[in-house]
């Protein structure tokens, strides 16, 4: 589980996130959705730690990530996956010596075989055994969603954080992407955080959804209530596009 | 304000950089690769360069130091003197400069833009440690090597220029070459080289690293590396050369 708690971000004069308060549970897809420059990716960034809030804090299982220093804040993170918008494979390593990576690094006690046998497990779970001596740069985007997946589930993620997971991929293989993460997430019992504006997204996955706006938490519920919700800001991203209007 | 700025930065991230590695077998394999990446890839370059220069050098000099009151053999001493003592440690390590410190800058520059060390800090490893640790000691390990395959090739080069156009005898230009040579001089050229390439690695690592936006700033960055490190192996040269030669 993750606490978020008066969580606020300022560059320079701008506030960024104004004060949000929000708990993530276990084994569900909490989604955060907003406009662009909503707050969504310094929100995510806080997260993870890329980004030190300016107050408030965020906890993990009731430990105050925010708070911590060095080698305890490592420890928190190596119980963290991390799927980015770019994949951000490591180029010059093969697809299997990424998911193997965190695996390197992390798991001395490990035999190389052990290490092995979890990579190919993590990369049969993503169906995308077959291309594991295969170069970054050498497979589709949604091939480099699969791997990045693999690799952040490597390592048994306690946290996994999806930052806009579906950009630049087809309608259908980003459904293929969003049901993999909702899959993972129930099946490994892990807290799920995704960034997307994609109401695809939201409808197909969305266990708890987050909307910000202008930096503030707007408002929370599940992926059938945002239909109905009634607020302004909301129901103008839930129905900006025209289909939405007429089904509406 | 802004060289300060930086200088602070600069000192910060060697901090970080010297922080004790998490996985110290994965780090060995790393400087193994960088040395292949760094240094023998350079050789070629070092390796024409340096013949070259060592017969330009040789034929300069000969003509000119053609006085009756000169021995010959001084060619030769010259040639020596003058690829030991600076062609071979600071020409050479410009010219890496140039060719491994853009190298570094835009490797590091592009994993940030493109979120590679942003997924590395996630995971909980220390980035600049695990970025521009091994590049810094295989550059320490390799460059020194690559400046003694250069002297020998400088040397060479000059005894081919003697040899091709006969700008003096040979044999003169060998005795001149072993002329009160002093160890010295090697360990003088060798301790610069180990300077400079700690210079290049972590300036270069740092342009690099700090590198934000996209691929025009990824330029941007490795054009820095190389005018910053250049600039500082001059400096530096001149405080080095003060401090052990004079």
């Amino acid at each position: 589980m993750i606490q978020v708690k008066e969580l606020k971000k300022n560059f320079g004069d701008l506030e960024v996130l104004k004060g949000i308060n929000t708990t993530f549970e276990r084994g569900k897809t909490n989604l955060i959705i907003g406009q662009s420059g909503s707050g969504k990716t310094v929100f995510m960034k806080c997260l993870v730690g890329l980004l030190e809030p300016d107050q408030g804090g965020v906890h993990y299982d009731n430990l105050n990530f925010t708070r911590m220093k060095g080698l305890e804040r490592n420890i928190i993170r190596q119980k963290m996956g991390m799927l980015f918008q770019g994949s951000a494979l490591f180029d010059s390593l093969n697809v299997e010596e990424n998911v193997m990576f965190p695996l390197e690094m992390f798991n001395k006690d490990m035999s190389r075989k052990e290490k092995l046998e979890r990579a190919h497990f993590c990369l049969d779970r993503v169906n995308i055994l077959d291309a594991n001596h295969l170069f970054p740069a050498e497979i589709s985007g949604g091939m480099k969603k699969r791997v990045a997946i693999a690799r952040a589930i490597a390592n048994s993620p306690d946290y996994l954080f999806c930052d806009e997971p579906n950009s630049g991929l087809d309608p259908t293989t980003a459904i293929v992407i969003d049901q993999l993460i909702s899959e993972i997430t129930k099946e490994f019992q892990m807290t799920t955080v995704i960034n997307t504006h994609d109401m695809n997204s939201v409808m197909e996955i969305g266990d708890h959804v987050v909307f910000l706006y202008k930096g503030n938490l707007c408002w929370e519920g599940s992926s059938e209530e945002i239909l109905t919700t009634g607020n302004k800001q909301v129901e103008d991203f839930v129905y900006a596009s025209e289909l939405m209007r007429k089904l509406k | 304000m802004q060289l300060f700025y930086h200088i602070g930065k600069y000192l910060d991230l060697l901090v970080q950089i010297l922080k004790r590695p998490q996985n110290a077998k994965i780090y060995r394999q790393k400087i193994i690769l960088e040395m292949d990446n760094l240094g023998l890839e350079s050789l070629g370059i070092v390796a024409i360069i340096s013949v070259f220069m060592g017969a330009v050098v040789t034929i300069q000099t000969a003509f000119n130091t053609d006085h009756p009151l000169l021995p010959t053999y001084a060619v030769g001493f010259a040639t020596r003197q003058s690829i030991i003592l600076e062609f071979s440690p600071t020409i050479i390590s410009l010219i890496l400069a140039g060719k491994v410190g853009s190298r570094i800058a835009s490797e590091i520059g592009t994993m940030r833009v493109t979120e590679q060390i942003d997924a590395l800090e996630v995971m909980g490893i220390n980035s600049p440690g695990y970025l521009i640790l091994p590049k810094i000691i295989a550059s320490m390990i390799v460059n020194p090597m690559l400046v003694v395959i250069s002297i020998f090739l400088g040397v060479f080069g000059g005894w081919m220029a003697s040899a091709l156009t006969g700008v003096i005898p040979l044999s003169h230009y060998m005795y001149g070459i072993l002329f009160e040579f002093s160890q010295y001089d090697i360990f003088y050229a060798l301790f610069k080289t180990v300077v400079f390439a700690f210079l290049i690695a972590s300036i270069s690592g740092y342009f690099g690293f700090n590198t934000r936006g996209g691929a025009l700033e990824v330029g941007h960055s490795s054009t820095k590396a190389v005018v910053f490190s250049s600039i500082y192996i001059i400096i530096f040269n001149l405080i080095l050369t003060q401090i052990l030669l004079v």
